[in-house]
């Protein structure tokens, strides 16, 4: 447990420096705020009631940026090598990546959706609904990231098929989580969220031993 | 020379350990193969023409509802391909069975043909009865994502330089894929917009005989067919891997 909250510490603090890790997608959920208007044309009615989708297509497609440096740069380094080495589990590893994805990619998300929901005028009552959701739907998106960096490590340039992995993966979240007016649904989203994270760290750990090669 | 024959022996080594079941696999594939295709289209037949030409019409959809005898088949095993090739997937990770693992790659692109037949025919009876080509459905929706992780699971195949490592890393992702498997099953009940909810479960059947006998006999045939494609598969990638092994073994005696 010690050993996981330093790898998440460590992990954390390699990602502030890496301002592609945590900038860009967070650049990049506000970019798909303010481009669908427009796109969509600037009827607050109708954008008030896109608002849900469009921060949760916004957010999934922020989450894919950071998959392609999410091992892939321990691995050039050693340090994956090193740490395995040293007997630490990969799906420990796994594990403690999926933590500081779901902090270092969640909260940013969550400080930037209230700017998101104002640029679409979306009412902050709907925002408070929209919440819970999206801190689950972080923790969901994390764990597809980790698991698809995981099975694209050491593979040629997998940047476009990471998209194709995690797509389908993701729908169960972005269907349940952007209807958080409907009842049940907010749970539901929870529970897929729940699902994801708790199969990723075996399959990612798993991936990352066939991966090192 | 010292150093090429200790390469050498390995490679052997590893071949009669890799190859020693494949080859009686082979044997038994190349026996079963022929026979599995040749009932599979003529149950296929037999099922399309019972089903297209002499079972009657629905009462509410008429004629439209032949389609059926096509669609509902190639959902199943689109379905079971499915499930199939995750638990060879599962098998290649817990015995690492080589034929296992092989089988994840021979059963994914037969799968998404099944998957993507599924949706075109579906979306061709939808067009008349529903007045649209595509609705974002429940049912529609998961079986689009099973299509999908079939696409994801042969691309990742591919994307590895070493195909060893590539069978693995598709494996893994078939594994966590079986997620979307129960949301297709129970899309219907959870979201019963458009798409109707199973008429045949094990408690019985709500389909009369007439129209049930063919669809039953095309799903025979959906199922060898099924069968004896991956048995294809399985076959040209063995001998594949045999070649590749062959020319390794060449290599290391060259160099």
């Amino acid at each position: 447990m010690k050993l996981l909250w330093r790898l998440v510490r460590r992990d954390l603090s390699l990602m502030a420096g890496r301002l592609g890790e945590w900038l860009m997608p967070l650049a990049f959920f506000l970019l798909v705020a303010m481009l669908l208007p427009f796109a969509i044309g600037p009827e607050p009615v109708l954008l008030a009631r896109l608002a849900p989708g469009i921060l949760w297509v916004g957010a999934l497609l922020a989450s894919l940026m950071p998959v392609n440096t999410l091992f892939a740069t321990d691995s050039a380094d050693g340090t994956l090598d090193q740490l395995m080495v040293r007997g630490i589990a990969a799906e420990t590893l796994a594990a403690a990546r999926l933590l500081a994805l779901w902090i270092g990619f969640g909260v940013p998300l969550l400080l930037a959706a209230p700017l998101a929901a104002a640029l679409l005028g979306m009412p902050f009552d709907v925002l408070w609904l929209l919440v819970p959701g999206l801190v689950a739907g972080a923790l969901g998106l994390a764990a597809l990231g980790v698991l698809a960096a995981a099975v694209t490590l050491g593979a040629r340039g997998g940047g476009g098929l990471v998209a194709l992995l995690v797509v389908p993966l993701a729908i169960p979240l972005l269907l349940f989580g952007s209807r958080p007016e409907q009842p049940g649904s907010v749970g539901l989203a929870v529970a897929s969220a729940l699902l994801l994270a708790a199969v990723t760290p075996f399959a990612a750990g798993a991936a990352l031993r066939v991966g090192r090669g | 020379m010292a150093a090429h024959e200790i390469t050498d022996r390995t490679l052997s080594a590893r071949d009669i350990h890799a190859l020693a079941n494949p080859l009686r696999f082979t044997r038994l594939a190349t026996l079963l193969t022929p026979w599995l295709l040749v009932l599979g289209i003529g149950l296929l037949a037999v099922g399309l023409v019972k089903g297209l030409f002499l079972a009657p019409p629905d009462y509410l959809q008429g004629e439209v509802v032949r389609i059926l005898y096509v669609h509902v088949p190639a959902a199943w095993f689109a379905l079971g391909g499915y499930l199939g090739m995750a638990i060879a997937a599962l098998a290649a990770l817990v015995w690492r069975h080589p034929l296992a693992a092989l089988s994840v790659r021979a059963i994914a692109p037969v799968g998404a043909m099944f998957a993507a037949i599924c949706l075109i025919t579906g979306s061709i009876w939808g067009r008349p009865t529903w007045g649209t080509w595509w609705v974002w459905d429940g049912r529609l929706t998961s079986m689009l994502m099973l299509f999908l992780l079939y696409l994801g699971v042969i691309a990742l195949v591919h994307l590895h330089e070493d195909r060893a490592r590539g069978l693995k890393m598709a494996g893994y992702l078939a594994i966590v894929g079986t997620i979307n498997l129960p949301i297709i099953k129970f899309s219907v009940e959870w979201w019963n917009t458009l798409h109707q909810p199973a008429s045949i479960r094990l408690s019985g059947s709500s389909i009369h005989s007439e129209m049930l006998m063919p669809l039953l006999l095309s799903a025979l045939g959906f199922l060898f067919l099924f069968a004896g494609l991956v048995l294809v598969r399985m076959r040209t990638l063995i001998a594949e891997q045999r070649l590749e092994m062959r020319a390794l073994r060449r290599a290391a005696r060259a160099g």
